[in-house]
């Protein structure tokens, strides 16, 4: 056995360096929180990076996981040695084909990072519902507990599924595992080499289809044979888990780490024991060794082979002196009479009965952890104190409280287990700050260079801009087995000072400990600035209190706002876990790693930064007392709902854990409109408003991604009570009258300061050209006065709706956006146009939204942002999956028309007993303007009212029914990785089937919200995942597609381009009676450039001919009309100047300038073709030339 | 007839060198330079900007978003070996270029702060070049900013630089000291071996209709060449390196006037974007043709003879004289 080489990874890392070595085919499709598997496979083969077989695997990306799957099959069919990684929905889409696989006895290994299924919502985060979704496929499950067995058992199932011929699904707990960075042991190509039998898997490709040895598989079998062949694979499964112990052993004589199907730890005589899988077994068994030391007699059974259950093994496992087991299960099965391995236990210790070894033990079993729920040493220890009571509660729950069916067991919420051997450090940080990069690389150098063991886990907020970042890091001299976040950390550090006005971090701070906090003020001047409560904490926990001001230290070093190397230098200088000169030494080792490929001068800078920082870091004398008069801030402000403030206002606050069963709606169902109370004030500057520069073109309001800026007209009488700093101007354009005034205002507090309004102001000022009618200006002095001024707007009355042109931007952007604050990312592109169909539609609006960046911004707990208007109308949201979301806005058409085409007809039969005119005017009623739509609901309300005075049953069903007989306008939304790619199949069926529907495509080019993997929407020459070194081909012109169905609106727009072509887009598609698509060109975070310069950026898109915009409306043809509008003049600029503004296309430049030439060359040529495509098209419709 | 010269220790067959410029960008255009009888070639500026920041925004987009939220920790695939690197490639240029050519090369840097750029004059001079020509430009905005310290900035750029090679350096001055004389002989004490006289700043416009300042390339004609002449002929013979005039060189004549006024060597670069690489040969050619009718033999022979030391009317030079041409021009 060599010495082992020891690497600091996460779960998924470490499943994908071994499932790279040892497959040929890697079929895959990104999804949270595997993504990273099928990542770093691609990077690694990207690299050129072997196989143990020598070849470099094939890794390639499907369109959507049941794709993958079907491609998995497939190749598997074919011979060659096949994986995939998934987890959640993308599992369950692979369930068809799973039952294939298994059912062809075919050897493969899916590795998941186990994961929530979307039920009342959709959760990313990790519990095995999606694993114990695909129980019945034939596959076996093995589960691994923590990042070293996700890597080894990587291997084992791979050598046991050649073994036994069937398919495994290797899993670890999404998260906490997957994410989990920790220091394992890799495993040798030697290893890996020995573990993999080349006869199996030779045996395996001669299984493989081949027309020089032809056999026929996947037949259709009558009830005459089909029985009997089910059955026929039984003697396998009943193998297997003699085969999996054999590789088990055979792994443990090469590497010396022992598995077995299951394993007990614990006392041998325990009379109490847990039996669980994944992740939650490391923190049972950390509490049984403390529980052992006190003296308890207890233990616990880690499950390995989940399925086929090895009932024999699992009873030999048990200790005899065993009373009492209790199951838990990270899952959830509604109106079962229990979880699945307690089923399995339960089944396997009384099919024994009598002929067990020990007396029947009471069984009972229980729920935990869902959605990475935590699970904790104190929540181990009720269960353990349940399991002695003579009749402990079955099918309970535990870390939550089940106020309404008390399923839930008690437990000390002030117990910690004290790992005296552990030193634990907390950070919290901005999302950009480089927080969490920094302590990745700091476990990356205690676990990979010195002794230490380490472990790094890392929570993330719900919004994408200026979200909040906790680590947790644990280092100690014994493998850390805390599966669980900290709960008393020796280091606490915040690395955001404005973290502390709303929270009370230092809660989590041990006796003693150390605080080190990253401030803009002085050594004399930082105690002062702290709330009470931070003063408090200090006092009372008698911290060591450190202070530096890194962004100045940054700053000094060329680093801008990225201060992540200075805190991880002030961490190592202060935190004693290694000494000074050593840490120092490190840091510097791994800054020539990491950035060394990348030149010199940023390892210089970097150098630079960790010598000034401990220059600028000092410790601040605590005084005796603390003598602040700053409160702590509600993380929730205004005038609001019991629901909101006692719910919402708790999770804003991070306190989620605390709410009961009984407070969380049920169904799914929750209030919109909330981010309007969560100020979050995370703009370090704001926008203000010039008045006097104002050309009132309303740009920077359609801007906006997070309509923060309005507009309005209002009587200039109203000034009389405007607050200070209130201004108005006499309002442009013929419709307003003399005595109207124009203004401008900025929600400050939820302004988020990408300052994409500034670069689209086209207004320059006079006397100073540097200033334009919107600047941007530091937020803290503004305070004050802009939240006055903000709350005045908001008082001013709304614009006439009917009055206004929605087809003319200027005009749209004074409707009010019933889409606001949402967490988006700053400058993001997309948000501005689900802003204004919010702003034309939004009062008769419902909306199916695909899983992605819009179903996150539009829908994340746990403030959203959908609201509605003051007559209590506005958009109605829901969202389904990613792969169904146009079929499920198709089933809200049909079930809207179906409602109203009953209210039609019932309303026909009354009429006899209602105002005749009025029953014929609702029935012929146009609803194509506002006004109409309008003078629409009038008509309804007063029919409403007629109807309440009639006694009669259909009068009755026709007062529920009547709203129906308004307008709905049904909009389909999501991402380009919806729409082009998992649920183009859908999409291109809703468009064919003539309904009154209206998709919104929000097309970034790239699956956005997994992380910037390559779409087919993905242009030529973008580096994304799975596109590493640029995407050679062009992409899919989805346009082009639905024209071809001629009785389809189709847009192609872009906001930053042409802001009125996208507003009249807009108004026809929703006009078009049948099935309208808008795609809408967004800038994304993922392409990386300052996204303020999104807007000129679209232009330069259209510009250069790679974004054609133009709209096609088959109205136009009914009229005789050509309805092809192009809204371009084709190429106008060299490609070049659009992409390499960008980092996706730059950085193909400086890895390949070859293959960089060559994308140039074919996005010119796109380009060109699309100009061409697009002007046929034109003349085609031209109608001259078609009499012609 | 003897064109030849020395310029920074280098034989040149001609007092012609091809200015930093885009004609001396690539290996193709080089050639095409050579072939017209060019004697050495600056190669055009790497700016402290490419090496310093092209890698650093690269690295910055690609990570500015990371780690903010758990379902995209990057947005882009972050563990990418850049190879094509603006200042890397400048490097794989100079070997090329020696490779496909027999003239002087001469590489060029073009910066100012004191950081980590000044390393790659070293690896310039790995990568063969002959000479190195330093180009600072510096334009003080500060009020603050006093004379002597913008000074000391430039000697303390050229002192280090001049510490890190082997190779010859050249320094591109500008013309705005307060005494470029006493600047010269400084850049010289700090290990300057060669001054060109003068840098040609880019030109400022303003663009009525985005109501911006714009930035253009500075085209000159003989008219320019003035101050060149005057500061060739103060320093001629006083300072221990070589002396390259430079803007204004449009013809055999202002070769010849710049010669005459002590300039070792000339730089063109106006000319030849405006007439072609051809323009060289006419250059040489009205050089010869002049040198023959007036019976010069050598391009030595006439080196700084009309210089402040060697003319015989030296207050033309001077302030003096200034005024003189003042009372001649109202007359």
């Amino acid at each position: 056995m060599s010495k082992p080489t020891t690497i600091t990874v996460d779960g998924n890392e470490a499943v994908a360096l071994v499932a790279h070595k040892i497959n040929e085919v890697i079929a895959i499709y990104p999804i949270t929180p595997s993504s990273p598997m099928g990542e770093f496979s691609d990077l690694y083969s990207s690299k050129g990076q072997k196989n143990i077989f020598g070849s470099v695997p094939e890794v390639f990306e499907l369109q959507s996981e049941g794709g993958a799957s079907g491609t998995v099959h497939g190749a598997l069919q074919a011979g060659s040695l096949t994986t995939t990684f998934t987890a959640s929905q993308g599992l369950l889409l692979m369930i068809p084909n799973m039952y294939k696989i298994a059912g062809e006895l075919t050897a493969t290994v899916f590795h998941v990072a186990a994961r929530s299924l979307a039920a009342q919502g959709l959760s990313i985060f990790g519990d095995h519902q999606d694993v114990m979704g695909v129980r019945q496929t034939g596959f076996a499950l093995l589960a691994s507990n923590s990042v070293q067995e996700a890597h080894d058992f990587a291997l084992i199932s791979q050598a046991a599924t050649l073994r036994s011929r069937i398919p495994f699904l290797h899993f670890f707990d999404g998260f906490r595992t997957s994410h989990e960075v920790s220091r394992i042991e890799k495993l040798s190509d030697e290893v890996l080499k020995k573990m993999i039998d080349s006869n199996l898997v030779a045996a395996h490709r001669r299984r493989g289809l081949s027309p020089d040895h032809p056999v026929l598989r996947g037949t259709a079998q009558n009830p005459d044979v089909y029985f009997q062949g089910r059955e026929s694979v039984n003697r396998y499964y009943q193998a297997l888990p003699e085969i999996l112990q054999g590789e088990m052993d055979r792994f443990s004589a090469l590497t010396g780490r022992s598995y077995h199907l299951f394993d007990y730890v614990g006392a041998a005589d325990a009379s109490r024991v847990i039996v669980l899988m994944g992740s939650g077994a490391e923190a049972v068994e950390e509490s049984v060794t403390y529980l052992i030391e006190r003296g308890e007699s207890v233990g616990l059974i880690k499950v390995r082979l989940a399925l086929p259950f090895a009932a024999e093994a699992f009873i030999a496992a048990l200790p005899a002196s065993v009373q009492a087991i209790g199951v838990l299960d990270r899952t959830k099965e509604p109106g079962s009479t229990g979880e699945p391995l307690y089923h399995d236990v339960v089944t396997a210790l009384f099919e024994r009965g009598e002929s067990l070894p020990f007396k029947m033990p009471r069984i009972v079993g229980g729920r935990y952890g869902l959605s990475s729920k935590e699970f904790t040493p104190a929540m181990i220890f009720a269960i353990y104190d349940e399991l002695s009571n003579t009749s402990p509660k079955n099918h309970f729950t535990i870390g939550i409280d089940d106020d309404i069916t008390l399923t839930s067991l008690e437990y000390d919420h002030d117990f910690i287990l004290k790992n005296p051997d552990q030193f634990q450090a907390i950070f919290y940080g901005l999302g950009s700050d480089g927080t969490v990069g920094a302590n990745k690389n700091t476990i990356k150098i205690i676990g990979t260079e010195t002794d230490h063991y380490a472990q790094g886990y890392f929570v993330y907020d719900s919004k994408k801009s200026g979200s909040m970042t906790t680590s947790h890091l644990r280092f100690g001299t014994k493998p850390i087995k805390s599966s669980y976040l900290i709960q008393k950390a020796d280091f606490v550090a915040v690395h955001q000072s404005v973290f502390l006005e709303k929270l009370d971090l230092l809660d989590i701070a041990k006796e003693g400990g150390i605080f080190l906090l990253n401030t803009p003020y002085s050594k004399e001047e930082v105690w002062s600035r702290l709330p009470r409560v931070t003063q408090e904490r200090i006092i009372e926990k008698k911290l060591k209190f450190y202070a530096i001001d890194a962004y100045k230290v940054a700053h000094a070093s060329n680093m801008g706002r990225r201060i992540n190397t200075v805190m991880q230098t002030c961490f190592f200088a202060i935190s004693g876990i290694l000494s000074k000169e050593e840490a120092m030494a490190k840091i510097k080792g791994s800054i020539q790693k990491t950035y060394g490929s990348k030149g010199d001068v940023i390892v210089q800078m970097n150098y630079a930064a960790v010598d000034t920082t401990l220059e600028n870091l000092y410790e601040i004398d605590v005084p005796a007392r603390a003598d602040s008069l700053l409160e702590l801030q509600a993380t929730l402000k205004g005038d609001m709902s019991e629901f909101t403030r006692e719910v919402i206002g708790k999770i804003t606050a991070f306190k989620g854990d605390t709410l009961r069963v009984s407070q969380i709606p049920d169904d799914g169902t929750w209030p919109t409109g909330t981010t309007q109370y969560e100020k979050r004030n995370i703009a370090q500057e704001v926008p203000v408003w010039d008045a006097d520069t104002c050309i009132q073109c309303n740009k920077c309001v359609s801007a906006c991604p997070h309509s923060v800026i309005r507009s309005s007209v209002f009587d200039i009488s109203f000034l009389k009570n405007a607050p200070a700093g209130f201004s108005a101007k006499g309002a442009k354009g013929k419709n307003f009258g003399e005595n109207e005034v124009f203004n401008i205002s900025v929600a400050i507090e939820d302004c988020t300061g990408c300052a994409l309004c500034v670069e689209v102001c086209p207004a320059k000022n006079k006397s100073q050209t540097n200033l334009k009618a919107i600047n941007m200006v530091p937020q803290l002095p503004l305070r004050e006065e802009g939240i006055a001024q903000w709350d005045f707007f908001l008082s001013l009355p709304k614009m006439d709706r009917g009055s206004l042109d929605p087809s003319n931007l200027k005009e749209s952007q004074f409707l009010e956006p019933l889409f606001e604050f949402s967490g988006a990312c700053p400058g993001c592109g997309e948000t501005p146009y689900v802003k204004l169909a919010s702003q034309l539609f939004g009062d008769r609006m419902v909306i199916a939204n695909a899983t992605g960046c819009s179903s996150i911004y539009g829908g994340n707990l746990p403030t959203t942002p959908w609201k509605k208007n003051d007559e209590g109308r506005g958009p109605a949201w829901s969202n389904s999956l990613f792969e169904d979301n146009a079929e499920f806005g198709l089933g809200f058409r049909l079930s809207i028309d179906a409602q109203n085409d009953r209210a039609r007809r019932v309303l026909e039969t009354l009429k006899p007993h209602l105002d005749g005119a009025l029953v014929e005017e609702v029935l012929g009623a146009e609803q194509h303007a506002e006004s109409q739509i309008n003078a629409q609901r009038d008509r309804v309300e007063k029919l409403k009212h007629s109807l309440k005075t009639l006694d009669n049953e259909d009068a009755k069903t026709l007062l529920e029914l009547a709203d129906y007989l308004v307008k709905k306008s049904v909009w389909i939304m999501g991402g380009d990785g919806w729409a082009y790619d998992i649920g183009y199949g859908g999409l291109d069926h809703v468009l064919a089937s003539g309904k009154n529907v209206n998709v919104l495509v929000l097309d970034t080019q790239v699956y956005s919200n997994t992380g910037g993997q390559q779409s087919k929407a993905t242009m030529t020459g973008a580096v994304a995942k799975f596109a590493a070194g640029g995407k050679a081909g062009v992409p899919k012109d989805l346009a082009a597609m639905a024209i071809a169905y001629e009785n389809v609106y189709v847009a192609k727009v872009a906001m930053g381009a042409n802001d009125t072509a996208t507003v009249k887009a807009f108004v026809e598609a929703e006009r078009y009676d049948g099935p309208s698509i808008i795609i809408a060109y967004s800038h994304c975070v993922a392409h990386g450039y300052d996204l303020k310069y999104g807007f000129d950026q679209q232009k330069r898109a259209v510009d250069s001919g790679l974004w054609p915009i133009f709209r096609f409306n088959p109205d136009k043809i009914k009229e005789g009309e050509n309805p092809m509008t192009l809204d371009y003049k084709g190429p106008k600029i060299d490609v070049k100047d659009f992409m390499y503004r960008e980092t996706r296309f730059k950085m193909v430049e400086k890895m390949n300038a070859l293959s960089a030439g060559t994308f140039l060359q074919t996005a010119a040529h796109t380009a060109e073709s699309l100009y061409a495509r697009y002007q046929n098209l034109h003349a085609y419709y031209e109608p001259s030339s078609k009499e012609a | 007839m003897d064109f030849t010269t020395t310029f920074l220790g280098l034989n040149l067959k001609n007092p012609l060198i091809a200015s930093a410029s885009p004609l001396t960008s690539s290996v193709e255009s080089i050639r095409r330079l050579e072939d017209n009888d060019i004697a050495a070639v600056i190669m055009h500026s790497l700016f402290e900007e490419e090496i310093n920041h092209e890698i650093h925004q690269i690295d910055h987009f690609l990570h500015i978003n990371s780690n903010s939220y758990a379902e995209a920790l990057t947005y882009l695939p972050d563990e990418v070996d850049f190879e094509n690197l603006q200042a890397d490639n400048y490097l794989e240029e100079i070997r090329r270029i020696k490779e496909s050519t027999d003239i002087p090369l001469v590489a060029s840097l073009n910066g100012i702060s004191a950081g980590g750029w000044i390393r790659y004059a070293k690896k310039l001079e790995e990568a063969g070049a002959d000479a190195l020509e330093l180009n600072i430009t510096y334009i003080p905005t500060s009020m603050e900013m006093e004379g002597y310290r913008v000074e000391q900035m430039y000697i303390d750029t050229v002192a280090s630089v001049a510490e890190k090679i082997d190779i010859p350096l050249n320094v591109k001055m500008n013309a705005y000291f307060s005494n470029p004389a006493n600047m010269a002989k400084r850049f010289v004490e700090a290990g300057a071996k060669g001054l060109t006289l003068f840098d040609n700043p880019t030109r400022v416009e303003v663009d009525l209709e985005l109501l911006s300042p714009l930035q253009r390339a500075n085209i000159t004609t003989s008219y320019n060449l003035s101050e060149t002449l005057r500061w060739c002929a103060i320093l001629y013979g006083k300072l221990s390196c070589s002396l390259c005039a430079n803007t204004g060189i449009h013809s055999g004549e202002d070769v010849l006037k710049a010669i005459m006024s002590g300039a070792d060597a000339t730089a063109l670069a106006s000319v030849l974007l405006t007439k072609g690489e051809g323009e060289i040969k006419q250059i040489l050619s009205d050089m010869g043709e002049w040198m023959a009718k007036h019976e010069y033999e050598s391009i030595s022979q006439m080196k700084g003879s009309i210089s402040l030391a060697h003319t015989d009317n030296p207050s033309v030079y001077e302030r003096n004289s200034y005024m003189y041409a003042l009372q001649h021009y109202r007359r």
